[in-house]
């Protein structure tokens, strides 16, 4: 039945929907009167060819990875998590509490502490959806939605009252402790000697959780039996209930990893970057764990691969909004293409393909 | 004068209700039809830049909705495509068409008008002026005439043409399909689509036409933000109003008339937002009502299992939690003391109460049951 061998369904497929993507924005360039090899040299240069440009391609790397792992693991359960905003919005309630409320001695503590908040928080943010999906059969995709617009509510609530510090006027926390600060790409550069890398590029330790998580989460779904659980019940949840997975019990887990994921990426972008809480701190990252789960194939080795091409897009994006009337937003234009031909649009999408190995395989 | 800020309230229940309620009856015809569309929101903000852009350019309104509606309606066909043709992910569809929306408005802005993403401010023939029903009174002679009058003049007259069309599409819509075979097809299309290809009556074709329907009230809503209730285009001016429709949907179970009455309950939230910055109450009010609601999740969960009681039971501490907070901080100065109800718990109810809908505690809403499922004709 398969027409395509299973390595060309997992690198042809993405690669195929990232060529046709590349070819649409390449057309709209073209069509706002800019040029696209100019635009994609402009990219490379300021983000592959310049250690700060790397610096800041792997701090938006580490954001998608995390909410890429969130999307993909409720993806094998056959839960669609639109949520990751909000999980991550609440994440950083949980990291700001943590870094401000206790006196850590030391970051590597207080990355501890404060992932654990991130996680508890992003956890408990997802489990609501994931318990009125599993016991009152409210569809999650809804109810995610509905929890991003309140947790938006929520963080805006405290950004302008009980967090905000007297006589400020910006919407933000304090700034943490100094004893909380996480040591960027450019600290640890220096630490090997290398003086001059990195320069004030926002990269910094999390993105070796971020790392973790992946394998964690490759471990927990291929090789644990409550991944074969989360698998079992995402093929089918009959059968699954058949063979004694309580689908109540694989929901709530998998939405609570899902979220706790997503609220980890705040270590990231709050106690990592800003070092503060700010308003809109996610800028849509969440949104694009989606692009990067369905890029990846719901593989971790996949999620960090896409998860590189976006944090590249993200920066190449900056640079072009700087030099060029490229306007950031052209990468948003990119992301949506990746979903539409990734997720929707895959029968479209393989029916070359397998036209082509079908008549390989006739000789 | 109380009188005539309730009317004023009404009035402006009933603009910003008319966006919601467009899209909350575009929805409808779709999912009805067994299409999910998460896509609603880039419709609206695809139509709105199209539309103020063109009523710009060619300084014509109607030019401009006709080619808001054109740019709403692409959209519906690519979702159409996606999701009837391909039979791909509806949900992952309307995603990607919102952030298509989100991304091609502001790249062709800023190409188009090289003002930042937006549109320059539409002059006199690129709007829609308010209708003055005969013998209206402009509001600055308002407080001197008697409630009827206000009646009139504020809450029924000076609407811009679309407030009428959204109203009038209300009853249209439940003519359509209720009242013709049309509708009766499209209702069962969602419901069971082997039936209707049974019947000889094409799945696909029944699909496409609510999808187009859809894009079509998507658009008017969208020129209506852009060319109406305001005089430009801007960057995500579309502000969920897709997500909040589509939660006036579900509150209101698919249902035409629901939906008008879902609408306008969203739309007054939105009027009281901005009218009042802030809504006074006694503290003990305000902490009686929220240890009432915790009382009631711990009386419902007294019988349920592990899981209800760890989620539910602590939902209710947490309300209760806030309850003593406030009784806390109103301690000193009497129970009585005013407190500030937060606007963004104002702004927060619409999804607050989809959410609460949803959950089945106040009525259950069933969505058509073959929402969101490819039709997949038997070979």
């Amino acid at each position: 039945m398969d027409v395509m061998p299973k390595w060309a369904d997992v690198v042809l497929v993405p690669l195929f929907s990232l060529v046709l993507a590349a070819f649409l924005s390449a057309l709209l360039i073209l069509a706002i009167g800019e040029s696209p090899g100019e635009a994609l040299k402009l990219m490379v240069e300021g983000t592959l060819l310049r250690s700060a440009g790397w610096g800041y391609m792997l701090y938006y790397t580490t954001n998608f990875i995390f909410t890429g792992l969130a999307v993909s693991i409720a993806f094998h359960a056959s839960l669609f998590n639109i949520g990751g905003e909000g999980q991550a919005m609440m994440g950083g309630l949980g990291v700001s509490l943590v870094c401000l409320f206790i006196p850590w001695p030391h970051w590597s503590l207080a990355i501890v502490g404060a992932s654990v908040g991130a996680a508890v928080f992003g956890m408990i943010w997802a489990g609501l959806p994931a318990y009125l999906q599993a016991k009152r059969g409210s569809h999650i995709v809804i109810t995610t939605i509905m929890f991003n617009f309140i947790a938006a509510g929520i963080l805006n609530f405290f950004l302008v009252g009980a967090l905000k510090p007297k006589g400020s006027m910006d919407p933000a926390t304090a700034n943490f402790p100094a004893s909380t600060h996480l040591p960027t790409f450019e600290d640890m550069a220096q630490l090997l000697g290398f003086e001059k890398m990195f320069r004030s590029a926002p990269a910094n330790v999390s993105f070796f959780i971020a790392l973790l998580a992946c394998v964690v989460v490759w471990y927990l779904i291929w090789r644990s039996p409550l991944g074969y659980e989360i698998r079992a019940l995402g093929k089918s949840g009959p059968a699954a209930r058949y063979a004694g997975v309580g689908s109540v019990k694989i929901i709530m887990i998998t939405m609570m990893i899902s979220g706790a994921l997503c609220g980890l990426m705040a270590v990231n972008t709050t106690q990592g970057e800003s070092e503060r809480l700010i308003l809109n701190f996610t800028e849509g990252a969440g949104f694009i764990g989606i692009a990067v789960a369905l890029m990846g194939r719901s593989h971790p080795v996949g999620v960090f691969l896409a998860a590189l091409l976006f944090g590249f897009l993200y920066q190449g994006g900056a640079e072009l909004a700087l030099w060029t009337k490229i306007p950031r937003e052209m990468i948003i234009v990119i992301q949506a293409l990746v979903i539409l031909f990734t997720g929707a649009l895959t029968l479209m999408v393989r029916a070359p393909l397998e036209q082509l190995f079908f008549a390989i395989r006739r000789g | 004068m109380d009188f005539l800020i309730l009317i004023q309230v009404l009035d402006s229940t009933l603009r910003l209700a008319t966006p919601l309620l467009l899209v909350c009856l575009a929805g409808l015809f779709s999912e009805r039809a067994g299409i999910f569309d998460i896509g609603l929101e880039g419709k609206i903000l695809a139509a709105a830049f199209v539309s103020a852009a063109v009523a710009y350019t060619t300084g014509s309104v109607w030019v401009g909705l006709l080619a808001g509606i054109g740019a709403s309606v692409m959209l519906s066909a690519i979702h159409g495509l996606a999701s009837i043709t391909l039979k791909g992910d509806q949900i992952i569809s309307g995603v990607a068409i919102n952030f298509l929306a989100a991304g091609l408005t502001v790249v062709v802005a800023q190409a188009w008008f090289g003002q930042g993403g937006r549109t320059p401010p539409l002059q006199s023939g690129g709007r829609f002026e308010p209708i003055n029903f005969p013998g209206a009174i402009p509001s600055k002679e308002m407080a001197d005439v008697g409630p009827v009058m206000q009646l009139y003049s504020e809450l029924l007259s000076g609407h811009s043409l679309l407030v009428y069309v959204a109203l009038l599409t209300v009853p249209l819509s439940w003519f359509v399909l209720y009242q013709t075979r049309f509708g009766l097809r499209l209702r069962a299309v969602g419901e069971n689509p082997a039936a209707v290809d049974t019947a000889g009556i094409s799945v696909v074709g029944m699909r496409y036409a609510a999808v187009i329907i859809c894009g079509v009230l998507c658009g008017i809503a969208g020129a209506y933000i852009a060319t109406a209730l305001q005089a430009s285009f801007t960057k995500d001016m579309s502000a969920g109003r897709g997500f909040i429709a589509l939660a006036a949907l579900i509150f209101a179970k698919w249902r035409p008339w629901y939906a008008l009455g879902a609408c306008l309950l969203f739309g007054f939230f939105f009027a009281i937002d901005n009218r009042f910055q802030n809504i006074l109450l006694p503290a003990w009010s305000l902490s009686g009502v929220l240890l009432l609601t915790a009382f009631g999740l711990a009386g419902y969960v007294w019988r349920k299992d592990l899981l209800d009681k760890i989620v539910l039971g602590g939902l209710g501490l947490g309300v209760a939690f806030v309850s003593v907070l406030i009784v806390a901080s109103a301690w000193s100065a009497g129970l009585s003391t005013q407190i500030k109800i937060p606007v963004v718990f104002i702004q927060s109810l619409p999804y607050i109460l989809t959410v609460v809908v949803l959950a089945g505690f106040v009525g259950k809403a069933i969505p058509p049951r073959s929402g969101g499922v490819p039709y997949v004709k038997e070979k």
